[in-house]
This record gives structure tokens, sequence and C-alpha cells, in this order.
């Protein structure tokens, strides 16, 4: 599992793009948004936490098709379904080398995109803590869409419909505890609501995303 | 005699064939009476006429939210035993389901421009049924995107599955997010009835004309799956010899 995972990894950072492009891209959007709303902090400090999590709910859909696509192509993916390793452990593996890859930079980076988009230090703590927690399941979630999707020839777009509306939960709760942060209210509830949905999440989602590639790979 | 003799598609076919223009009249009969009894009945003296609206709007969205569920039952019927005829069932039940939902969404945004003013409201609710909605869309969408019947039930199978779970958690997640501007329940078993017998009556009876709409439209369209599977057969079997 760890050599799979350092495979990943090593694949993630030398095969070109695929590591900072996340991150570029969340730049790129919280940039754009002052373009799109104005210039003013009394109109980016409330909408504020909505696009930072729109934006890495978005970076990590842009690289969710790697997951299992490239592995699909050149038949690495047989290999890993006929390995001794079973494949719900491969799938948890594959995800958390997604999270490294994407999730992890975009959280490094955004307190800075924070602060782009005026948002008062004091959220800057619940805005990391919210990513940190959330992100995972966002990784788990992609890669059972991917899952799904990976023989398909137009499966990209098809992918962000499936995967999309899983992230609806995830997003309300994580953007609830930074506008609780802002605002100096009790950022706890939507915290526990948040590590719950993650914590399921990765306890069942690899078995589903186990079972799609089964389908795929047959 | 059990329900699992109708796996068999040839029994299938000879049963639903047989009952199936006796669930189409009545749903006609039904749909019908209940929509004009409906119509014909006193105007309500705050809403107006827009009430009449209800008769519509509560079977689609009752039938939106049922349909969902026997699509789960069948997914995992299919995904348990096997049975063809329930993976064809759960496919021909999708659409029929996300237009209901639309029917509810449509019919929601008609009555809440006069009633609250607004076409839309990100109301818990409202909110839901078109999280629903999208998720019955997702779901066309893959039993038309994998080409391999048996792999395309399969897949949508198991995001019915996953897709139920979070349907459900996104409606309660959504009562955390805001609060609600749509009425609770009218009709309930445990507070009962808080509506005028009036419109109660019509009302339960384009309920039961919806249920039989969908039964019959849903027997319909398995039935045309199964016809299309056939002459997929018969195709690959001409193409072979």
């Amino acid at each position: 599992m760890i050599a799979l995972l350092r495979r990943d990894l090593r694949l993630a950072v030398r095969a070109g793009g695929g590591f900072g492009l996340g991150v570029a891209f969340f730049l790129i959007l919280c940039s754009l948004v002052p373009f799109g709303v104005g210039p003013d902090s009394g109109a980016l400090q409330p909408i504020a936490p909505g696009i930072l999590w729109l934006g890495a709910l978005l970076a990590c859909l842009l690289s969710l098709d790697r997951i299992f696509a490239l592995d699909h192509e050149d038949g690495s993916l047989d290999l890993l379904a006929t390995s001794p390793l079973p494949l719900e452990g491969a799938v948890a593996i594959k995800a958390l080398a997604h999270w490294i890859t994407t999730g992890l930079p975009l959280i490094v980076a955004a307190p800075l995109f924070g602060i782009l988009l005026h948002l008062p230090a004091g959220a800057i703590p619940s805005l990391l803590v919210s990513l940190l927690v959330g992100t995972p399941a966002l990784s788990m979630l992609g890669a059972f869409g991917a899952a799904v999707t990976v023989g398909l020839r137009r499966g990209g777009l098809l992918l962000s419909l499936l995967v999309l509306p899983l992230y609806i939960p995830t997003l309300i709760f994580g953007t609830e505890m930074i506008r609780r942060g802002q605002q100096g209210g009790d950022a706890a509830t939507p915290l526990l609501f948040l590590a719950g949905i993650t914590a399921g999440v990765l306890a069942v989602i690899p078995f589903a995303a186990a079972a799609a590639l089964r389908v795929n790979l047959r | 005699m059990s329900i699992w003799e109708y796996a068999n598609p040839v029994k299938f076919m000879r049963t639903s064939g047989a009952i199936l223009p006796w669930i189409g009249a009545g749903a006609a009969v039904c749909t019908v009476t209940g929509l004009a009894w409906g119509f014909l009945t006193p105007d309500d003296y705050r809403q107006g006429s827009t009430v009449k609206i209800v008769f519509l709007h509560v079977p689609a969205a009752m039938m939106a939210i049922n349909i969902w569920v026997m699509m789960l039952a069948a997914s995992l019927i299919w995904l348990i035993r096997r049975h063809h005829v329930s993976a064809l069932a759960a496919k021909a039940a999708a659409p029929i389901g996300a237009v209901m939902t639309l029917i509810g969404l449509i019919t929601g945004a008609v009555w809440g421009q006069p009633m609250w003013g607004t076409w839309w409201e990100w109301d818990p609710r409202l909110t839901s049924f078109l999280i629903l909605l999208l998720f019955y869309i997702g779901y066309i969408a893959l039993w038309s995107a994998v080409e391999d019947p048996d792999s395309a039930a399969d897949l949508t199978a198991v995001l019915c599955l996953v897709g139920s779970v979070f349907a459900l958690l996104s409606r309660y997640a959504v009562l955390f997010w805001n609060q609600g501007l749509h009425q609770g329940a009218s009709l309930s078993v445990q507070s009962g009835e808080r509506m005028s017998a009036v419109y109660r009556y019509p009302l339960y009876l384009t309920m039961l004309g919806f249920g039989l709409l969908f039964l019959a439209l849903m027997l319909v369209r398995t039935r045309t799956e199964i016809r299309r599977r056939r002459l997929a057969a018969l195709q690959a079997r001409e193409l072979r010899a």
C-alpha cells in the first residue's frame, strides 16, 4: 500500500502539470471573482467563505479523472485488481494520493486566498480546519465518481454531473463553519457534522468505488 | 406464487400486458376526475383560485420521492438477485421520476409567484427537490452513457445506493443551512388533516391517480425495454449466423 502511495505521488509530481494545477486554478478563480462582483471589501467579505469552498471543490474536480484513467489506459489498473491488495484498499490509497496532491496544497494556499478575498484574520483558523476536515471527503467521493466513469469515452462531463451533487452536504457545513468563524459564532456544530460526513464517506465509499471498478474492469 | 416469478420476462410480459389496460384506465379515470373535481372546488378565502395547483403539486411531489424509493428497491433487487426485469424497471422509472420532480418544482413556482411573491426561494424543501432533480439527471445520464447493458445496470444501481444516502443527507443538511418558507405537511398520519374536506377528497383522488399513472407508465416503459433487449439479442444472433 505504501509502495502504491509513493508511486502515485511520484507520478503526480513528475508527470508534468498535475501537481500545481489545482492551486493555480484556485488562484485564478479567486482573482476572477473580484472582477465579477467588484473590488469592494464589503461585497467580497460575505461571499468569501462560499467562494473559497467552491474554488476548492472545482479545483478538486479538475484532477479527478486522473485518479484511475491513466492506470486504466496502460493496464496497471487490471494488475492492481488482481494483486493481493484488496481493491478497496487500492481505491482508498489512490484517493489519499489525490488528496495529498490537490487537497493539501489547497489548504496550505487557502489563507493567502482568504486574504485576497478580504476574509478577516479571525476566520482563517476555521477556514483551515474546515478544509482540512472536509477535503478528504471530496477526494474520496471523487474517487467514487472516477471509478464509475473510468471506462467511458465522454466521462469528464458526466463525472462532474455525478460528483457535484454528492458534494452538497460538505459544501454546506464547510461554508457554514467559516461563516460562523467570521461572525464569532459557535463553529463546533458544523465542524462535527463535517467530520461526521468525512468519516462516514471514508468508511463506506471505498466499497462502492471498488464495486464500480470491478464492473468496469469486467 | 411469489413476486419473484415476475423476474421471468415472459411471465412479466404476459401479466403486465393483461393488467396494463386496467391500470391505465384507472389512472385516467382517477387523474381526470380528481383534477376536474379539484378545478370545480370553491376558491380559498386567502389563496383564491391558486389553491387548485395543489392537485397537481402534491401528487407530483409525492411521486417524485416514491419513485426514487422504488428505484432504490429495484436497484437492490438487481444487485442482490440479478433479476434483469428489476434493473430495467429502475431504468424505466427514472425519467418519470425526473418529470414528476420537474412538475412539482414548476407548479410550486407558479403558485409561489402570487403567494410568496417569488418564483423561487432557497427554502429547504425547494432546495432538496432541486437536488433530487440533479440526482435523477445524473442517474439517467449514466444509463445512457454506458454501452454494455449489464455494466450500466450495475453502475447505476451503485450510484442509486450512494445517491440515496446523499439525497437524504442533503435533505437534512439544507435544513441547517436555511430556514423554511414552505408550509409543513398538510396531511399527515400523526397530526391528522389540516385541510378542509372540500380540498382533501379530490386531492386523495389525484394522489391515487398519479400513483396509478406512474405504475402504468413504468410498465409500458419496462415492456419497451424488454422488447428492445430481445431485439438486440435477435440481431446479435443474426449476425452470428
